[in-house]
């Protein structure tokens, strides 16, 4: 088993949002492709840093929306002409103007559980393990510190040299990130 | 330059004033933030406040045992007056729950960065208010435990709901409301659950935390779909708030009762619940950071702002309650121009005048400066609004059903010690889950104060 197995990358701590996303646009000059920085709020600017894509949940919601509404207006439908329809006065069983609030609330509520849910989904969460956790200072990651994990499956990666790279960045310090 | 001071502009000529103390950097205000919810000591005012709120807890839950061995009966309204306290404090709790909302959703979407210290117990206060609210429809069924017949689903009695009430409306409506703002809240927690388990000492803490947390790490990957997925419940919890309380005002509009069939009520009945809930999150805002010390993170600044939305929401209201009369005038009917002499003249004529009192004249005082700069003055006017959306909707109800179409079945409504211990039990269990909420999560969110720091800025360097 080569040493490399077992390790899952190398990790380089910062201290200022600055220096990470500067390390970050650095580190993707150079050439690495599989990395990921963490912070303890939402940067805008790694987005393009790091060349993350936009995501598909935008698309994801709108599909979740629209069964939703669809779905909404089929049931008041369905329920008010077939299943149990209702003659008051003779006024039409697909009472559709009646049927809206029902149809809204439905769209609604099936964009935002596909919102959620998407979301989890695609960050593949709940994940209760990961190595970076194993990395001592990570727990200052919810804090005020600030990371970049070059991952050992990185074409690019060598051991020595990732480290010396990110050492050169600024880093206050780097570790090792093992399975 | 103070006076051209703004909130809303985004000029960067004008500086708007710090929504932080200064001096705050990331650590401290996690810490400080965090250490409410971790610290081993509870404070004994929290023992205080908790326990008198457990005993009103405990006066709803005899109030409930009583009320479903014996039936309805035990509470005053009765037919004409067969609505009262129930959907009195419904409303009255919806609505509260609507700042929650506007202040997480709406705010953020005209980024108005002043929300960021208000918003987690706004909307906590939004969940908890929505599940006092839930209660009274429930336990006026009289038979709360076939509530589900409520829901449409396929039953061996082969009966469905009536898709063209607007109490089945409600149904779909405060239950999507309450749904989304559940999600609201937790997708907000996440990442301050991650801080929290990061932080925790004791072991019990730490797992309880790391799996409310799901393993969140703070990866940029996640933060950019997680922004994405916040700023897209925004925008559906925006339509979804307005929604909900125009179907609530449908509820009333759609009868032909005098003083409920107009059209004025969806966007005045919205515009009360957004008065209400601001005066409740400045009530319990205000005694909050004079308690647990977070002038630097609820400053004077969002006192103000508040003082400033209550201002204008309440106008909206006024003009509601114009609006209301004019048209009893103008329609011409009889029914209608009794119902509003009724009003302002009749048995209840005290009721409507406190209301007009508490709502419309007292708030006026906020148009001064110096009153929105005096924390205890807006405090008495919080209360004040508070007690004025209550009787608004008192008036709405009672005085409409008490002298309907036919003389001979007018009478009046006396409400029995039940319908109050309900009442009172409610603000109990309320009172409770948000003592118990600031207890053991974050009251702040964390991880958005981090983001509205001067440090967060990433310098583009020119290298």
């Amino acid at each position: 088993m080569s040493p490399s197995s077992r390790l899952y990358g190398v990790i380089a701590e910062f201290e200022e949002p600055t220096a990470l996303v500067h390390a970050a646009r650095r580190a993707r000059e150079e050439g690495y492709q599989k990395m990921d920085a963490y912070s303890p709020f939402p940067i805008e600017a790694l987005d393009e840093a790091l060349a993350i894509r936009h995501t598909r949940l935008p698309l994801i919601v709108l599909i979740g929306g629209l069964i939703g509404c669809v779905g909404g207006f089929f049931l008041c439908y369905w329920v008010s002409t077939t299943v149990y329809p209702l003659n008051i006065g003779g006024r039409p069983l697909n009472s559709w103007p009646a049927f809206i609030p029902v149809t809204f609330e439905c769209t609604i509520l099936l964009a935002a559980l596909s919102a959620v849910l998407g979301m989890l989904a695609l960050n593949g969460l709940p994940q209760p393990y990961h190595p970076v956790f194993n990395v001592p200072s990570f727990d200052q990651a919810s804090r005020n510190r600030f990371f970049l994990c070059i991952e050992a499956s990185d074409p690019k990666f060598d051991l020595q040299a990732t480290r010396k790279f990110l050492e050169r960045l600024g880093a206050t310090e780097v570790s090792d990130v093992e399975f | 330059m103070q006076d051209r001071v703004q909130d809303s502009v985004s000029d960067s000529t004008i500086t708007p004033p710090s929504v932080v103390g200064a001096g705050q950097t990331f650590a401290s205000v996690t810490d400080k933030i965090s250490s409410i919810a971790l610290a081993r000591r509870t404070p004994m005012g929290w023992f205080l406040g908790a326990g008198v709120s457990f005993l009103l807890t405990m006066l709803l839950m005899y109030t409930i045992g009583y009320l479903v061995l014996t039936g309805i009966g035990i509470w005053g309204n009765n037919i004409p007056v067969g609505w009262a306290f129930d959907i009195i404090n419904f409303v009255w709790w919806i609505g509260i729950g609507h700042a929650g909302t506007l202040i997480s959703a709406i705010l953020l979407l005209l980024r108005q960065q002043w929300r960021t210290s208000i918003n987690r117990f706004a909307e906590a206060m939004t969940l908890f208010a929505v599940a006092c609210a839930g209660l009274f429809p429930l336990l006026h069924t009289g038979r709360p435990w076939l509530a589900y017949w409520l829901f449409p689903y396929p039953s061996t009695m082969g009966v469905w709901p009536q898709f063209r009430s607007p109490l089945i409306w409600d149904v779909f409506a405060v239950s999507t409301y309450a749904t989304v703002s559940a999600l609201f809240w937790f997708v907000g927690l996440i990442p301050d659950l991650a801080t929290l388990r990061d932080r925790a000492r004791r072991k019990a803490a730490k797992i309880i935390y790391g799996m409310l947390a799901m393993g969140w790490r703070g990866s940029a990957r996640h933060w950019h779909r997680y922004e994405t997925a916040y700023l897209l419940l925004a925008g559906l919890a925006t339509p979804l708030v307005v929604s909900v309380h125009t179907v609530v005002s449908f509820d009333f509009a759609v009868g032909i009762i005098p003083g409920w069939h107009t059209t004025v009520f969806p966007p005045y009945f919205v515009a009360g619940a957004i008065y209400s809930g601001f005066a409740m999150v400045m009530t319990l805002a205000i005694p909050l950071r004079k308690f647990y010390g977070l002038q630097d993170f609820i400053t004077m600044r969002h006192l103000r702002n508040m003082a400033k939305i209550m201002l204008a929401t309440g106008l909206i209201v006024g003009y509601g309650y114009m609006i209301e009369t004019f048209t009893a005038w103008y329609s011409a009917n009889t029914y209608e121009e009794f119902m509003m002499k009724n009003r302002m003249t009749g048995p209840y004529a005290s009721v409507y005048w406190s209301l007009i009192l508490c709502n419309i004249l007292i708030p006026q005082i906020l148009w001064w400066k110096k009153a929105r700069g005096n924390v205890a003055l807006l405090f008495v006017v919080s209360i004040v609004v508070n007690v004025g959306m209550w009787l608004e909707r008192f008036v709405i109800i009672v005085t409409s059903l008490h002298r309907d179409f036919l003389p001979s079945s007018w009478a009046m409504y006396n409400p029995t010690f039940w319908d109050f211990s309900m009442f009172v039990g409610t603000i109990g269990l309320f009172l409770s889950l948000l003592f118990l909420f600031i207890r053991f999560l974050p009251m702040i969110s964390i991880f958005e104060m981090r983001t509205i720091l001067p440090q967060a800025e990433v310098h583009e360097a020119a290298d």
